[in-house]
């Protein structure tokens, strides 16, 4: 116990020691924290419309008003013709483009039917897909209001009509930051977990301090607990601090229980903690941490539902996700930041990322063993 | 522990140990088949180049490296069986010691003293001759000090919790002379202390100031013995030649009939002969156009012997 303390007091004098780690710890959720949630907007807004208008009737002016008071689009273009639309869109200064066919409004009151071309930049096949999906409900609402002014209602409707209205739970703003917010902290917390844990390990591999551990009667476990625990605690005040600046900057207050949270958080830690000791048993420079660790990160984080929805994946992918320890904590932390689940509804959360803990764990440990 | 000690009084004992690394298709024979004893209290000395074995021998000592044949004890405990015992009685000082660059001086030597599960207070007699050189420095990094303090807190490390036998491998390695010397010197006040020493290294000139010697070759041992000892064996006269030209003296020299060995020696060119005529050389080395030349009669160091045995 006395050996642990003084490891422990060993390591902690280190990283205070280590002023550029400790600012960016400070520094890291801060940043991450206020500026990511921001960048990482899903809706989209300010899409540039490009608009080709043959006809100049009064509803293909009403129909472009439609586009342009909805808010999601900014008339930035009107062209006389298709082709000079599209060179509009080679120069970057359009998204989309709306092409009102001559006799729009002629054929719209004879023949009651017409059509409007949409054309969009799929470069960025995200921004083309949600500008053409708005273009579509624009549409079918401009179809809906004349109809409504054509038809006169009977006093039943001649066709049975389901109307959807939706609600958004839990979420009832759909305000995407909340969403994102949980997600980036647990994701702070991995970092800190995965990357600081095996880069200091191997660090004594790499200065050959460990060679002199391995000559004293110092005990394997006393030598990874000692490391364990700094990061551990370590990881836990990072979760406080961003906690706190969700709370401050966005007033995002888990709808859950803290403590929970925190006991979910502690076990999750516990397992990461793991993976960054097997990683740092593998790798004899900090370079090849460095390059193991990142190359985890980036699976982590792709395949751990921050950004794309694991409900969107293929099978495969989705499958991946199961071992993916980060797909449970940001599964967790939004069910208990916006949802407010309770233990027994993360229940099975619990259970596997226990056994990751266990897993992870004992494979460095079998493996410390091994190569030492 | 006390009926150990009575029934050995070896302070190291190697018996055939042989240690094999495999590359990817060769397999390199880093020890072959080593046997020596060290005495109780002596300073021990493994000569020999860079890869001759010495520290994979130090890593089996220290319990680092299982030898994959052969019988080795320290103090009594063997080194497989009995490993934990002997984690805890010797100091080993790697090659590349490596000190907590971020703590300073005096953190680094209570980090050691604590992982032993001792104090600076309690074996400070130990150390306090190295470590009084040190001791205005205790709160500057070790990162930050000298090499030769570098290398004195290293010592001091090895040396806090008191180990029975100190293991030191290559500790002058790139130290400056003058560090060396007082190295040496430390060494030597921790053998009247009782402390068994073996230390490894590549300069000959420090091997004379071990009790005993083990010259090593490509993981074998060529010679153990005293110091003085190998170089009485030397059996032969041995010269000492320089000339105005010394790459063409060399050429000359090693074409010579009665030349037996010729080495380059720094400013001087180290010969023996078949037949023992310096005479003779002289004539040679006057009709092969030489001027300015001197051949003189010298003791024979270390480096010679070790030369002659490497030539057999």
């Amino acid at each position: 116990m006395r050996t642990l303390i003084f490891l422990l007091r060993k390591e902690f004098l280190q990283i205070f020691r280590n002023k550029l780690i400790l600012r960016m710890i400070f520094v890291m959720p801060v940043m991450q924290l206020i500026v990511l949630p921001f960048a990482a907007n899903y809706e989209m807004k300010n899409i540039l419309l490009s608009v080709v208008d043959n006809d100049h009737s009064e509803y293909s002016r009403k129909l472009i008003n439609e586009f342009t008071s909805s808010g999601y689009f900014i008339l930035s273009d009107v062209s006389p013709s298709y082709e000079k639309a599209l060179k509009v869109i080679e120069d970057d200064k359009a998204d989309l483009i709306v092409e009102i066919p001559r006799g729009f409004e002629r054929d719209l009151v004879r023949d009651n039917q017409t059509k409007v071309m949409i054309s969009a930049n799929a470069i960025n096949g995200q921004t083309s897909g949600l500008a053409v999906s708005y273009s579509n409900t624009i549409i079918k609402e401009f179809n809906n209001r004349i109809r409504a002014e054509w038809i006169q209602q009977p006093r039943l409707n001649p066709l049975p009509v389901v109307e959807i209205t939706s609600n958004n739970w839990f979420n009832p703003k759909m305000n995407y930051k909340y969403f994102i917010v949980p997600g980036v902290l647990a994701l702070l917390v991995t970092l800190i977990g995965f990357i600081l844990t095996s880069l200091n390990i191997v660090k004594e591999k790499e200065t050959g301090t460990i060679e002199q551990l391995n000559v004293s009667p110092i005990k394997k476990y006393q030598f990874i607990l000692g490391k364990l625990i700094p990061f551990w605690i370590l990881g836990m005040f990072v979760l406080i601090l961003g906690f706190l600046i969700s709370f401050i900057v966005y007033g995002i207050f888990p709808e859950g229980n803290f403590l929970i949270g925190f006991l979910f958080a502690g076990i999750y830690l516990i397992a990461i903690l793991g993976f960054g000791l097997l990683t740092s048993t593998f790798a004899e420079t900090q370079q090849q941490a460095m390059f193991i660790a990142y190359f985890f990160m980036m699976i982590f984080v792709l395949l751990g539902g921050l950004f794309a929805p694991i409900e969107n994946m293929p099978d495969w992918a989705k499958y991946l996700t199961y071992i993916n320890p980060v797909s449970y904590i940001i599964e967790v932390m939004r069910m208990l930041v916006l949802k407010g689940s309770g233990f027994t509804d993360l229940l099975k959360h619990f259970g596997i990322i226990l056994l990751f803990a266990v897993v992870f764990n004992g494979l460095a440990i079998f493996n410390y063993k091994k190569t030492t | 522990m006390q009926e150990k000690e009575v029934l050995y009084m070896k302070a190291v004992e190697l018996e055939n140990i042989v240690k094999t690394y495999s590359a990817k298709k060769s397999t390199v024979v880093a020890v072959n088949d080593v046997s020596f004893s060290v005495n109780e209290g002596e300073v021990f000395g493994l000569i020999g180049p860079d890869g001759a074995g010495k520290t994979s021998i130090f890593r089996i000592l220290t319990t680092l490296l299982l030898a994959d044949k052969g019988i080795a004890n320290v103090l009594g405990y063997d080194v497989v069986k009995e490993w934990k015992t002997i984690r805890s009685i010797v100091g080993y000082m790697p090659g590349k010691f490596s000190l907590y660059q971020d703590l300073t001086v005096e953190e680094n030597l209570e980090f050691f003293a604590t992982i032993f599960n001792t104090t600076i207070q309690e074996n400070y007699d130990l150390v306090a001759d190295i470590y009084k050189q040190l001791e205005p420095f205790k709160t500057r990094r070790a990162g930050k000090l000298s090499g030769g303090m570098k290398q004195k807190l290293a010592l001091s490390c090895a040396l806090i919790h008191k180990p029975k036998i100190l293991f030191l491998d290559e500790p002058t390695t790139g130290v400056d002379p003058v560090s060396r010397k007082e190295f040496w010197e430390m060494l030597k006040r921790l053998k009247t202390m009782g402390i068994s020493i073996v230390v490894s290294t590549s300069y000959m000139d420090e091997a004379k100031l071990c009790d005993r010697i083990a010259l090593m070759q490509n993981g074998q041992i060529m010679k153990i013995d005293r110091p003085q000892t190998i170089v009485d064996e030397f059996g032969k006269n041995l010269y000492a030649v320089n000339s105005a030209n010394m790459f063409r003296l060399l050429t000359d020299l090693r074409a010579y009939p009665q030349t037996e060995s010729c080495f380059a020696f720094g400013d001087k060119h180290h010969l023996t002969m078949k037949e023992d005529n310096p005479k003779m050389l002289n004539d040679y080395l006057t009709n092969a156009g030489h001027n300015d030349f001197n051949i003189s009669k010298i003791e024979p160091g270390i480096e010679d012997c070790f030369m002659q045995l490497m030539k057999i």
